[in-house]
């Protein structure tokens, strides 16, 4: 990368404040991370029983929060090139210049060492190693491999998303089941949509980086058609968790609210003239998509937190 | 006789002191996360090892 030679040449000492490493693992996607990463965990048989000491599943979640900061780190470091030509991104720390591609490599290998060995050593080894594979899923596989290289970069990437709940129900139980792959489904599933939507608004943007997103390889209308279908598949999945009998009728029919509404956006962006170059309804599905999945992960916790059917989880 | 060392400028100490701050309270918190966990990991048990 002739960014990284350049700016790793030009000074010898940083001019880099704590909140340029904080900015590294992307503290917004952590709060995401650690928030469905809690539900799994407390969710899990045991979870909110006590199975788990307080103490151990307090240190899990922070073990999860600083592995999907060592990835945000890993990620940056590795994209510094096309973060530097996209608006959204042009700001970040290695691109402005503040921190240098070595020091964020450094920064992402230590914490993705110690988050992994400090969840194996005082949590569980099933737990280390997901958290261990989330990582190199999102690091190698989508930000190596995948994103440069396909439209369907953000649907199997999105993967790597969806672990946390995973790795929290396996920090409380050891071991994994249905309803941590139901948590697993949803957020899969949500994650195209809600990508895209953005990426419909961002198109020249990634144009502009080369990055094979879908509106840009595919077309707007494709995208528009898939972001519909999507947002079906996950209405429906969302449903799960009641289905299943580990969510009580208040989750059900919020899920049901909830699914109904964001097909109705994605149906708004189907309908979305693609050469407008506001792109209200795709702006319109990616903020509501957020709230969507915090709405269901936080009734889901409420649920098992107000007596709900936590019992039966 | 030139001075051919490494000029830190002001903006330079300020941000390396700031790093150097952040970087103690991690370390700090990392040793008390390592010890409190430890105690609940194997509570009782931390005490029964061969003497």
């Amino acid at each position: 990368m002739a960014l990284a030679e350049q700016r790793e040449t030009t000074d010898g000492i940083s001019l880099a404040m704590p909140r340029d490493y904080l900015a590294l693992m992307k503290p917004r996607v952590m709060s995401l991370v650690v928030f469905t990463a809690f539900v799994g965990l407390y969710l899990a048989p045991g979870g909110a029983g006590g199975a788990i000491h307080p103490v151990i599943g307090a240190i899990a979640i922070l073990c999860i929060a600083v592995g999907a900061g060592a990835s945000g780190a890993l990620n940056m470091w590795y994209d510094a090139d096309i973060d530097a030509v996209m608006s959204r991104t042009a700001g970040r720390p290695i691109p402005a210049g503040r921190v240098a591609p070595g020091e964020a490599l450094a920064f992402g290998l230590v914490l993705a060492a110690f988050s992994v060995a400090m969840l194996g050593l005082l949590v569980n080894l099933l737990a280390a190693a997901l958290l261990a594979f989330t990582i190199f899923f999102y690091v190698v596989v989508y930000t190596m491999w995948l994103k440069r290289a396909t439209p369907q970069n953000i649907v199997i990437g999105g993967a790597a998303g969806a672990f946390p709940p995973m790795i929290g129900w396996a920090a409380a139980t050891g071991s994994l089941g249905l309803e941590p792959v139901i948590l697993f489904a949803i957020i899969f599933l949500w994650t195209p949509p809600h990508f895209w939507a953005l990426a419909l608004v961002k198109r020249a943007d990634y144009a502009r980086a080369g990055i094979p997103m879908m509106p840009n390889v595919a077309g707007p209308r494709s995208t528009q058609n898939q972001i519909l279908a999507y947002a079906v598949a996950l209405a429906g999945v969302g449903l799960l968790p009641w289905v299943a009998g580990f969510a009580g009728p208040i989750y059900g029919l919020l899920a049901v609210l909830l699914g109904a509404e964001f097909v109705r956006r994605s149906f708004a962006v189907w309908r979305m003239d693609a050469a407008d170059p506001a792109m209200v309804p795709a702006r319109r599905l990616f903020a509501f998509s957020i709230v969507h999945l915090f709405a269901l992960f936080a009734t889901l916790l409420a649920e098992a937190a107000f007596g709900g059917l936590a019992g039966s989880a | 006789m030139a001075d051919d060392g490494v000029k830190v400028t002001e903006q330079q100490k300020k941000a390396r002191r700031a790093r150097n701050i952040a970087l103690a309270l991690v370390l700090a918190a990392f040793v008390v996360v390592v010890y409190v966990g430890t105690w609940a990991k194997l509570g009782a048990n931390i005490l029964n090892r061969p003497l």
